[in-house]
């Protein structure tokens, strides 16, 4: 971190030190907030309302213009996206590493499929409630965690939380009685309702095949949509400069009277209940919640997406979740269709593609995704602004 | 909508296809190999009666672990089928339809399963799913194909959970299940090693259970000394036999996969610990385990005569039986197949699991649906003979797979020796019988010739 202040003209882009320009993206000033002209609402709170009726709109449309397995594959989208968005506060506001979301996000699965887990002939308890419940257990182990983090930096913190990812789901195989062991406890999927039906036959004229699957990841982009918009105003919010300063300058954001230790646990807290509805989405687009679902390289990939996208920002965490759902499926056809290689081939060439294109990202565009292309845009206006200047 | 054209365009596609053969003269292979069951009629008669069933296709499904932990041995078993059906296709298909085997890897992750299963059945549209792979990956996907009515056959693993007609009217296992095989694994040492302390080394899911309560039915409670079990994906199993070594075991019986297999050993080598060894037949295959132990002592180890002496069960040829007219006629399939690596027991398996999926296939008549398909397992599968040893249960209150298997020993080349006759028996209480039938030599023609049912 450098010691000198970020100059205020020039917001996030001046310092070429490394942690700045990975979590440029995210401070990026909002849109409004930078004197420049908008379409956009300038009260935070209105123009996240408009994001989220547009994503709701589009969410639609994108659900609704696909085919039934492409409408799945959003769902794995979405519960990656929440978790993601969750894990994205956490490192790129508070500046606090986890390797351990994925064992978080069991919690949530673990606590969904106990509260379904009931009868055929049963109704089971509504799905906002388990959902709640998940996000409920969830922060509260993430509350106990989070105590623990804030005592801890860098690779220490990195160190425990894997810890985490890989103790966790081995408590569901010790007591197998109640979690079902290594097979895992199965999830009947929610019911779709009459209305949905008749409204998406209108819409696109689906039937048959799949349709709860349709309407499972209809759950799921709500629930992601929901989060965003809850998780958006958070970092726009008081709360979210304090993490700002937490992770900047530590040293001044105590003088200026933060507490560092409970801001932490807070963040930590904030990004556990994301990943416990992350959890749960994923109960019900799988189906299953297992100890094989949850190893550690599912919390390896959540800070993969998070990092690739872009650290700090929701839509790079989005962009992110979207690449870890769609790429490696995609390499392999390449590798099928274009190559002529045998599906194991494919499959095992994938990943190390995939990994090549981590490094090539990570070298070329640090900043991820969202926080290049923010981070060009910056300069851009700048040098504008500054020939706008020599001009006048 | 898409779907829909898309659908249309590819029966479109079809029937030019099929009229232009007919112009020319017909099909010269309707009669080859598997067009010649039941069912009458010929290529002109085959009309598309859903997804995966077009006119000139059936395309089958599957889930494989090819990469990751699992995927040593077990991403062979798919090239085994593709070499299988590839001959059958090369002789005319079954009732000329061309059989299209479409596998996707899943990692052994059950997420995964379960995303690349509905990738099969939604976009690849297949007709039914066979050998899925994995008790904990192939249980994430049982609710999705049951209500999607797809059919689900012949699941590759021995868990009793594939055996349930009523909550799962479309799933089947096909090997002998895990139950079945312990019982006869306890029966043996009863009657064999009467003085023998045994340890049970399990994996940690249904296999290691199944496998722990048809042992039991046979060995007293305190003839078992010490039970120790170990989580898939943790490669570190010296806890566990030193833990059978200090408990004064003299015989191990596991159940466990072919890794787990070659681990112990080296952990067994480790600790000076030399029990007699049992491995249930998932855990056994030789030329595996062989192969595994090489890599894994990084050389120290090595070739399947490591494995001399030890017990296991079979109950479909083994590639070590050189003799064996099933042997000789996978090993020319494979020859021929023209794929990368040679015969081994994993491919044999696919191969085997191949041949039963195309009785199926000739049971369910000229044009059939996924129904009709499960209706011709149900109604046929019991009277089926390939290159199991002992029957299939199928029939519509059971959908259990083979009834039986041989204990088997492995002499210095690593060649399996039996040491008791095919036996048969069952699940819960049924007692193990000496099988009277006879297993058969394969047809002329290596493609089975099963009458259409109904």
């Amino acid at each position: 971190m450098s010691e000198t202040q970020t100059p205020t003209g020039d917001p996030g882009a001046a310092s070429d030190a490394a942690p700045t320009t990975a979590t440029a993206g995210a401070n990026a000033p909002s849109a409004g907030a930078g004197g420049r002209r908008s379409l956009l609402p300038r009260i935070t709170l209105l123009r996240h309302l408009l994001v989220l009726v547009v994503g709701a709109a589009v969410a639609v449309l994108l659900l609704e213009s696909t085919e039934l397995n492409t409408n799945i594959k959003l769902g794995n989208v979405a519960y990656l996206a929440i978790a993601a968005g969750g894990l994205t506060l956490l490192t790129g506001l508070s500046g606090q590493i986890s390797l351990g979301h994925g064992a978080l996000m069991a919690v949530g699965a673990y606590t969904t499929a106990l509260m379904l887990d009931v009868e055929r002939s049963e109704e089971p308890p509504s799905l906002a409630l388990v959902f709640l419940a998940a996000v409920a257990a969830t922060t509260l182990v993430g509350a106990l965690v989070g105590v623990a983090a804030a005592r801890l930096h860098g690779p220490y913190l990195a160190g425990a939380t894997l810890a985490l990812a890989v103790g966790l789901p081995g408590l569901a195989l010790y007591f197998s009685d109640t979690f079902n062991g290594e097979q895992g406890l199965t999830i009947r999927p929610p019911e779709r309702p009459e209305w949905f039906t008749e409204t998406v036959e209108q819409l696109s004229g689906a039937t048959g095949r799949g349709l709860n699957d349709k309407w499972v990841a209809y759950i799921a982009v709500a629930c992601l949509l929901i989060s965003y918009f809850f998780l958006a105003n958070l970092m726009r919010s008081r709360m979210g400069r304090t993490w700002r300063a937490v992770r900047d300058q530590e040293v001044a954001a105590e003088l200026a009277g933060i507490s560092l230790g409970a801001w932490r646990v807070l963040a930590f807290v904030v990004s556990a209940a994301a990943a416990g509805l992350a959890g749960a989405v994923l109960a019900i687009v799988v189906q299953l919640a297992a100890p094989g679902s949850f190893l550690p390289v599912l919390s390896l990939s959540l800070l993969t997406a998070v990092v690739i996208g872009g650290l700090g920002t929701l839509t790079g965490a989005l962009l992110g979740s979207a690449l870890l759902v769609f790429l490696p499926p995609w390499l392999i056809d390449l590798g099928r269709d274009v190559f002529d290689m045998e599906e194991a081939q494919a499959s095992q060439s994938s990943f190390v593609v995939y990994g090549l294109l981590l490094v090539v990202t990570m070298l070329f565009a640090p900043a991820g995704l969202v926080g290049t292309i923010r981070l060009a845009l910056l300069r851009r206006r700048a040098a504008r602004a500054l020939t706008r200047s020599g001009r006048g | 909508m898409t779907r829909n054209s898309r659908r249309l365009v590819s029966v479109l596609a079809a029937a030019t296809i099929a009229t232009s053969m007919a112009a020319c003269g017909g099909d010269d292979d309707s009669d080859g190999g598997g067009g010649g069951g039941g069912g009458g009629g010929t290529a002109e008669d085959n009309e598309a009666t859903g997804p995966g069933m077009t006119e000139d296709t059936v395309t089958i499904g599957s889930h494989y672990p090819l990469t990751g932990r699992a995927a040593p041995g077990y991403s062979e078993i798919p090239t085994g089928v593709q070499a299988y059906f590839d001959y059958v296709n090369a002789n005319g298909g079954v009732y000329d339809r061309q059989i299209e085997w479409v596998y996707r890897d899943d990692g052994y992750n059950p997420t995964n399963t379960s995303t690349v299963v509905r990738e099969l059945v939604l976009e690849e549209e297949v007709f039914a799913i066979m050998g899925g792979l994995g008790t904990p990956t192939h249980n994430a996907v049982l609710d999705f194909l049951n209500t999607e009515e797809v059919p689900d056959l012949f699941v590759s693993s021995g868990s009793s959970l594939w055996d349930d007609p009523e909550n799962l009217p479309y799933t089947f296992g096909w090997q002998t299940d895990y139950e079945s095989e312990g019982k006869i694994i306890g029966q043996y040492i009863a009657e064999e090693f009467p003085d023998a302390k045994v340890g049970l080394f399990l994996q940690d899911d249904d296999f290691g259970e199944d496998g722990e309560r048809g042992v039991r039915q046979y060995l007293d409670d305190d003839q078992i000394v010490e039970v120790q079990t170990y989580t898939s994906g943790n490669i570190d199993v010296g806890p566990q036999i030193a833990a059978l070594q200090a408990s004064g075991a003299d015989f191990v019986l596991g159940f466990n996969t072919p890794p787990y297999t070659a681990l112990t050993q080296l952990a067994a080598r480790d600790l000076n610990y030399t029990p007699q060894w049992w491995y249930s037949n998932v855990g056994s295959a030789p030329d595996l385990v062989g192969s595994l132990l090489g890599a894994f002592s990084q050389g120290a180890v090595s070739g399947a005569s490591a494995l001399a002496g030890i017990y296991t069960t079979s109950y479909i040829p083994t590639v070590d039986q050189v003799d064996d007219p099933w042997i000789q006629l996978f090993q020319r399939i494979w020859d021929e197949s023209g794929q990368e690596g040679v015969l081994t027991n994993t491919r044999v398996y696919g191969m085997s699991m191949a041949y039963t999926m195309v009785q199926a296939l000739q049971a369910a008549g000229r044009n059939p649906t996924g129904d009709d398909l499960v209706a011709a397992v149900e109604e046929a599968g019991a009277d089926w003979q390939g290159p199991a040893f002992t029957p299939f249960r199928y029939s519509s209150d059971r959908h259990a797979g083979i009834s039986g298997m041989s204990v088997v020993q492995f002499n210095a080349e690593g060649v399996g020796e039996p040491k008791t006759p095919l036996l048969v028996t069952d699940t819960g209480d049924a007692e193990i019988e000496e099988y009277d039938g006879e297993p058969i030599a394969p047809p002329e023609s290596g493609i089975p010739d099963e009458e259409a049912v109904g």
